[in-house]
């Protein structure tokens, strides 16, 4: 019996002449730290021609949301970007919030704004230690990973898990803050600082960090937005463009927070904008501590029996709120006929909600405009002309999530 | 800042008689072989520099049956615009806008692979999310979310008595 199976991809050229050899790297390859297969063309070591193929992660994401209610929904988003899921279960709720002219309380937008910050920290650490590992720099990973899993631990305190936090909720979240926690966010945060001084004092001036990462992978700012480049991507490039800054969300527009940008938009911009990205968001988080104490007393939840769950002592104890919990977890919550797009500053760049509701249990449609699948459109303008041993560092610099591109 | 934005608001009304307001953003509806000119002087004369997504939306009750859907974006004025195109299911071709924005490449092979929209002008169609042989367009609302096509064959037949895969 032939056993081979059908190639599941089609390259989209041969050798070109004898002289050049096409080489297939990846879906799973420790230099492609996603699952991500690019096809390239080789004329020694230097890179020809790249064919980029994703869709090894794909799961159906979008045809699942149509399924199911908009509630439901929150721990599937949260599968999305893995690394910093809460910046997706912000922006999804807020898709929904907007759909239904939801306003959150005071103390909600500041916790979602403090948490995704905290959320961009881990992410931006997650990628700038693996992009190191890569080049073996070791002791550096293993800095910002100690950092990381204190952060996980501290989101577990609150949420419940390390990864999958499935905390937002539409008109809220899922729970407010255990106690205590303020004060164990403010030693990490001191934490934090020291050890990301010592990975600064580790690679920035490290030659061999600096011969891998300057001028490679470069690509200037217009055409970084010719390909739909955002987030760090971007800003490395030179363009000063934040959504938290441009189109103010949640409780960015009281916070004071610079926009560091990268100068020719090579690894090492692309290195360094996400270390000066983590410093702005611990600042901004400090920030947040104190509006939290200031101004951010109350509820954390909306009073809006549309999607707000009665508490459980009701629920228990009259009929009105037994029906309500019901309806909300049968039939789901009542979100009007419409659409709209919204846009968060996710750790990657812009993540996009599309949502289109018919005023039925789910959406009728859901698309997610993932960054990471659009930086995968233009990758091979950052691959193609360099060595082939540059595809390491470039590919880790770009912090591809398998998860958010193939959806 | 919202002077210069309402001025934006009045040359595209003037320009994109069209325009509609919605409660996100503008909305240009217009015909799928219009929407590379249409894009073209969105980027040229109104700074929308940046192409956000391309996606459609599936209405089978309705003819022509498809929504398709663009987002754009100025990265100088931050303003935002959706435009969208209806396309029935015998011919369902729009404009490519590849000649326009690079982003155009994979977002428009995946609207082509799960909803077999055709997008003129953009030579590689390939599928991206998808694998190669695979049969219909999944994000269609007649292609049942249940329907399998396992690329590896699996490696025991059902047992007896379980239903047939639906079509």
């Amino acid at each position: 019996m032939d056993t081979r199976l059908p190639n599941p991809v089609r390259p989209a050229f041969g050798a070109s002449s004898d002289d050049t050899v096409v080489v297939n790297i990846g879906p799973s390859h420790p230099a492609t730290h996603g699952t991500v297969q690019i096809i390239a063309e080789l004329s020694g070591e230097k890179v020809l021609r790249v064919d980029v193929h994703c869709g090894y992660l794909h799961r159906g994401f979008e045809k699942e949301c149509e399924a199911h209610t908009w509630h439901n929904l929150i721990p599937y988003v949260d599968r999305l970007n893995y690394c910093s899921a809460l910046i997706n279960d912000f922006a999804y709720c807020d898709t929904v919030e907007r759909l239904m002219a939801i306003e959150i309380t005071p103390r909600c937008r500041y916790l979602r704004t403090l948490l995704a910050e905290y959320s961009r920290i881990a992410d931006h650490m997650t990628c700038v230690a693996a992009a190191l590992m890569e080049l073996g720099a070791m002791t550096a990973f293993l800095y910002l990973v100690t950092i990381r899993d204190q952060i996980y631990e501290h989101l577990a305190d609150l949420t419940g898990a390390r990864l999958t936090y499935s905390y937002g909720r539409i008109g809220g979240l899922a729970r407010d803050l255990p106690p205590g926690w303020l004060e164990r966010l403010e030693k990490i945060l001191a934490d934090c600082d020291v050890f990301l001084g010592r990975v600064h004092g580790l690679v920035d001036r490290n030659r061999i960090f600096i011969d891998r990462m300057r001028n490679v992978g470069t690509i200037g700012a217009a055409e970084a937005i010719h390909w739909g480049y955002t987030g760090p991507m971007l800003r490395a490039s030179g363009a000063p463009r934040d959504l938290r800054k441009d189109v103010p969300y949640l409780a960015y527009a009281e916070l004071e927070f610079e926009v560091p940008v990268g100068i020719i938009g090579d690894n090492y911009d692309r290195y360094y904008v996400r270390m000066r990205e983590i410093d702005e968001s611990i600042h901004m988080i400090r920030q947040l501590v104190d509006l939290l104490e200031d101004k951010g007393q109350g509820p954390i939840e909306v009073d809006d029996r549309r999607c707000s769950f009665p508490p459980k002592e009701r629920v228990y104890g009259e009929i009105e709120s037994l029906i309500n919990h019901f309806k909300l977890v049968i039939d789901g919550p009542r979100v009007p006929a419409g659409e709209v797009y919204v846009a968060h500053e996710a750790a990657n760049g812009e993540l996009g909600f599309y949502a289109v509701s018919t005023g039925g249990a789910g959406p009728y449609r859901l698309h997610v405009r993932s960054p990471s699948f659009v930086h995968m459109g233009g990758i091979h303008r950052m691959l193609e002309n360099y060595q082939l041993a540059d595809l390491v560092p470039t590919f880790g610099s770009v912090n591809m999530i398998g998860g958010e591109c193939d959806r | 800042m919202d002077s210069f934005r309402d001025k934006l608001d009045r040359q595209l009304a003037a320009a994109f008689p069209a325009l509609a307001a919605a409660a996100d953003m503008p909305v240009l509806a217009l015909a799928g072989n219009q929407a590379l000119a249409a894009a073209r002087r969105l980027r040229d004369e109104f700074g929308f520099d940046m192409l956000s997504s391309v996606t459609a939306v599936d209405w089978p009750q309705r003819a022509p049956r498809f929504d398709v859907v663009w987002h754009f974006y100025s990265t100088r004025s931050f303003a935002r615009l959706r435009m969208k195109a209806q396309v029935g299911v015998d011919d369902p071709q729009v404009d490519s806008l590849l000649p326009l924005y690079g982003a155009a490449a994979f977002m428009e092979r995946e609207c082509h692979e799960m909803f077999g929209i055709g997008f003129r002008g953009n030579p590689d169609l390939r599928p991206i999310l998808m694998y190669e042989g695979f049969v219909g367009y999944p994000l269609r609302k007649d292609y049942a979310k249940t329907h399998e096509q396992p690329l590896v064959p699996y490696r025991e037949q059902p047992p007896a008595g379980r239903p047939a895969q639906e079509p």
